[in-house]
């Protein structure tokens, strides 16, 4: 058998970055949610908020830790499998990286230790300064990551000497159009799956009559602000359409759905394509509005993936369904935010009672809609630039490391998925428990005066080697909360 | 300027090289040493002394790797395409051992498996980078700016040799680190530890010193040449008389980390003096490897200038903050 080290080398590329990208999709916002209920409990003195903090706090320690360690794998492959990639663009995407690990991996990855161990170490403002800092790093990388991926989509400002690129503007290369739609983009996409997230857990516990005032407050929240994020996300994945037209116009006909040119063009709505056969066998299309959304004219002429040299063109089928997938959720998180915030106005959050049983099962089945989303969005940006690794400039077959073995990759591939396998199985198990189990209701004021009501008010959750399952369904009294 | 600034790059990357071995040695040697203390208590303890700073410490080698890439790119593709098998070993070990520390206190029944993770990940990643160390100085075939050596070119006495001596050298580093850092049974038994260990590195470092001096007539120049380099195993031959004193001693718990450290950094300067300014021995120097002026620039102003110096104060800040001893049988967060 013949292993191609360049097939099993995407193959693995594409493995390692969408476990690793999961958790940073999840972490960015969930270091900013934890910000904020940090700033609340300051402003506002709540307890309910701080309690909030400390039980997101053991979420954020897992995730973290599993997106730590799997981003460094990240930062090796570049040089491991993609030696040519790394030579040749290394002097931009190089420095893009080191700003990368000098800005955001040590202050996250310092200040995180003082989130987990030091609350009762430093001053309140400091420990609140080490919030700030944490989600300052988890959004000054997903910038840089940008950055550099934003110039392998479009690369400028550079020129080459030899077959090597030199940057020439770096202004140009942090501050160009596409890269300031791209960040905000994937930054909206980062809060929107944490506010799906808080809001489902929420959903849970309502559903489970438990945490009431704490699941009413994580579902408002959650909701409200995505009812607010929801419709900047599709302005904001617009733009990155309108770039992708104007640079990368193979991936925008892959995109699309369109094998032959069209004047006007439909706009497929969904489709059933044959790549064999180069068309598609169903098609369901809004006449005119494909011309519109291109050119934003009714009756332009939009060319078709055909007229693309066939080795310049993507693979059809990842593209076209991640980008309807990523919009189809975009839409079902409309709906569901903004039905909230009806519900909202209409007063029926103010007793968890009244919200629909039906309304919160859905958003608890959304909870893994962001995740699915910024998956599929990165996969029809990343598989539709292909063939190459840097638009135009590199192919992907050329940037790997010539001295490769195939036999060398499929043994790190092998152990990369078993491992993955392992700990990914491992932490999502850890995070659901955590969730489960719920968290510490007793606020000292609230325990004394449940304490004389005879109440015995539930005990800390078993951090620190209490065993998991053994954990005490906590106690359904509501009244210990503050409402 | 280009010619300053791949010094300047050069000299940044051996400091991040310095505070990675010394930050992240203690913590790796703390794991090594966990496989061989079966108290739970204790092992909580030892876990608990490096829980807040580990994260921080191992993002150094996500520095060195980034900083290889930015500022010498011909080396970061060759260096990690030589080391294409162990550089995966030793990411998988880095991900067991990382996840260990939230994992092992989620569950009892697979606490196990975390435990082997954590010991066998910490182990392993130890013995890849003195590995590669060691594949280093023996040398990599290079040509025309691309590895051209087979996977298993590594796999020789040498950098096994200096395998082995690295997995010795953090665990001293991690006794010391528990020395300073608890107190009790388990600092007995670190102290118990110190002298072992530092016998173990004394054995590795005269193989090692002899078998290169044997070998590599370029270096035996290069310190004829410069003989100031002889003060440094003289230096790192009073260190360790003083840290066996110490460990028979045990008056000062800061004493074996201050010690070891220096061990360490005598070590790191026959090193880097033995070689400076190759980077991939006699094949590529600093100058020829730095990326384009540009780049360096670039990273220079902001960087260099700025950013490094803010890290390195906060990194203090963060360590006075966990000063001191930890406190025993202190619940995890």
């Amino acid at each position: 058998m013949d292993l191609d080290p360049l097939a099993l080398s995407r193959i693995q590329f594409a493995f390692t970055v969408s476990f690793h990208i999961i958790f940073p999709a999840f972490t960015i916002g969930l270091a900013a949610w934890l910000a904020t209920l940090e700033a609340l409990h300051l402003v506002t003195g709540n307890g309910l908020y701080r309690r909030l903090f400390a039980f997101w706090l053991k979420v954020f320690a897992v995730a973290f830790g599993m997106g730590v360690v799997s981003g460094i794998v990240m930062a090796f492959q570049f040089g491991t499998n993609w030696s040519e990639l790394a030579r040749r663009t290394g002097p931009i995407l190089g420095p893009l990286l080191v700003y990368e690990s000098f800005t955001a991996f040590l202050l996250e990855a310092t200040f995180f230790g003082v989130l987990l161990f030091g609350r009762d170490r430093v001053p309140r403002w400091a420990y609140f300064v080490s919030t700030l800092m944490v989600a300052l790093g988890t959004t000054f990388s997903a910038f840089w990551i940008m950055a550099n991926n934003t110039w392998m989509q479009v690369p400028v400002a550079y020129e080459l000497a030899g077959a090597d690129t030199v940057p020439t503007d770096w202004g140009e290369i942090l501050f160009n159009d596409v890269l300031w739609v791209r960040f905000p983009h994937m930054l909206l996409g980062a809060y929107l799956t944490t506010a799906f997230c808080v809001a489902a857990t929420g959903a849970w516990y309502l559903l489970r009559h438990r945490h009431l005032s704490a699941a009413r407050m994580m579902l408002a929240m959650g909701l409200g602000l995505a009812a607010v994020l929801t419709p900047l996300q599709m302005v904001a994945g617009h733009f990155n359409g309108e770039y992708t037209v104007e640079h990368q116009p193979a991936k925008f006909m892959t995109m699309e759905g369109r094998w032959q040119t069209e004047q006007p063009a439909r706009l497929l709505l969904l489709a059933w394509p044959d790549v064999e056969a180069e068309r598609n066998v169903f098609e369901l299309g809004v006449p005119y509005l494909g011309s519109f959304v291109a050119q934003g004219s009714f009756d332009a002429a939009e060319p078709g993936i055909l007229t693309t040299p066939r080795d310049e063109r993507p693979p059809f089928l990842i593209p076209f369904y991640g980008f309807r997938i990523m919009v189809g959720l975009g839409l079902m998180m409309l709906a569901l935010s903004w039905g909230g915030v009806w519900l909202m106005a209409k007063g029926r959050f103010r007793d968890p009672k009244r919200i629909p049983r039906w309304f919160l099962w859905a958003t608890f089945l959304h909870f893994p809609s962001g995740f699915i989303a910024v998956l599929a969005g990165w996969l029809t940006a990343e598989v539709g630039r292909q063939p190459w690794v840097v638009y135009g400039l590199l192919r992907t077959a050329d940037a790997v490391t010539p001295s490769l073995s195939g036999a060398a990759v499929l043994l790190s591939l092998l152990t990369y998925v078993l491992v993955y396998a392992l700990i990914f199985s491992a932490g999502t198990l850890y995070i659901y428990r955590l969730l489960r189990s719920g968290f510490d209701e007793t606020d000292p004021a609230a325990a004394t005066a449940a304490a004389r009501r005879g109440i015995t008010p539930s005990r800390p959750l078993g951090v620190g080697g209490g065993p998991p399952g053994a954990v005490p369904a906590a106690p359904r009294s509501d009244t210990i909360w503050p409402q | 300027m280009s010619l300053d600034l791949a010094h300047f790059w050069g000299a940044v990357l051996a400091l991040s090289i310095l505070i990675y071995v010394l930050l992240d040695g203690f913590d790796l040697g703390v794991g090594i040493l966990f496989a061989l203390n079966r108290d739970e208590a204790q092992r909580r303890d030892m876990m608990g002394s490096i829980a807040p700073v580990w994260d921080g410490n191992e993002t150094w080698l996500v520095v060195i790797g980034t900083l290889l890439f930015g500022a010498f790119p011909v080396v970061y593709s060759i260096f990690l395409s030589a080391f294409y098998l162990p550089v995966g070993l030793l990411l998988v070990a880095l991900i067991l051992r990382g996840v260990a520390f939230e994992f092992r206190y989620k569950t009892r029944r697979a606490r196990w498996l975390w435990d082997f993770g954590f010991a066998a990940g910490s182990t392993v990643a130890s013995f890849v980078q003195g590995a590669a160390i060691g594949a280093m100085v023996q040398g990599i075939a290079v040509s025309g700016l691309a590895f051209a050596g087979s996977p298993f070119d590594w796999v020789a006495p040498f950098p096994l040799l200096c395998g082995v001596g690295l997995v010795l050298g953090y665990a001293l580093l991690g006794a010391a680190w528990l020395v300073l850092k608890t107190e009790g049974r388990l600092r007995d038994w670190a102290y118990l530890w110190l002298p072992r260990l530092m016998t173990g590195v004394v054995v590795f470092v005269a193989l090692a010193l002899a078998s290169t001096l044997a070998g590599d007539f370029r270096v035996v120049e290069r310190w004829l040449a410069q003989p100031w380099l002889f003060t440094l195993p003289l230096i790192a031959t009073l260190a360790a008389w003083q840290l066996y004193r110490a460990a028979a001693q045990r008056r000062y718990d800061w004493r074996p980390y201050a010690l070891a450290s220096l061990l360490f950094l005598t070590a790191y300067l026959m090193l880097a003096g033995s070689f400076w300014p190759w980077i991939i021995p006699y094949e590529l120097t600093l100058a020829d490897a730095a990326a384009p002026p540009q780049s360096l620039t670039f990273l220079f102003w902001g960087a260099g200038v700025v950013v490094l110096p803010v890290i390195l104060i906060y990194t203090a800040v963060v360590y006075w903050v966990f000063r001191g001893k930890v406190e025993p049988g202190r619940e995890y967060h």
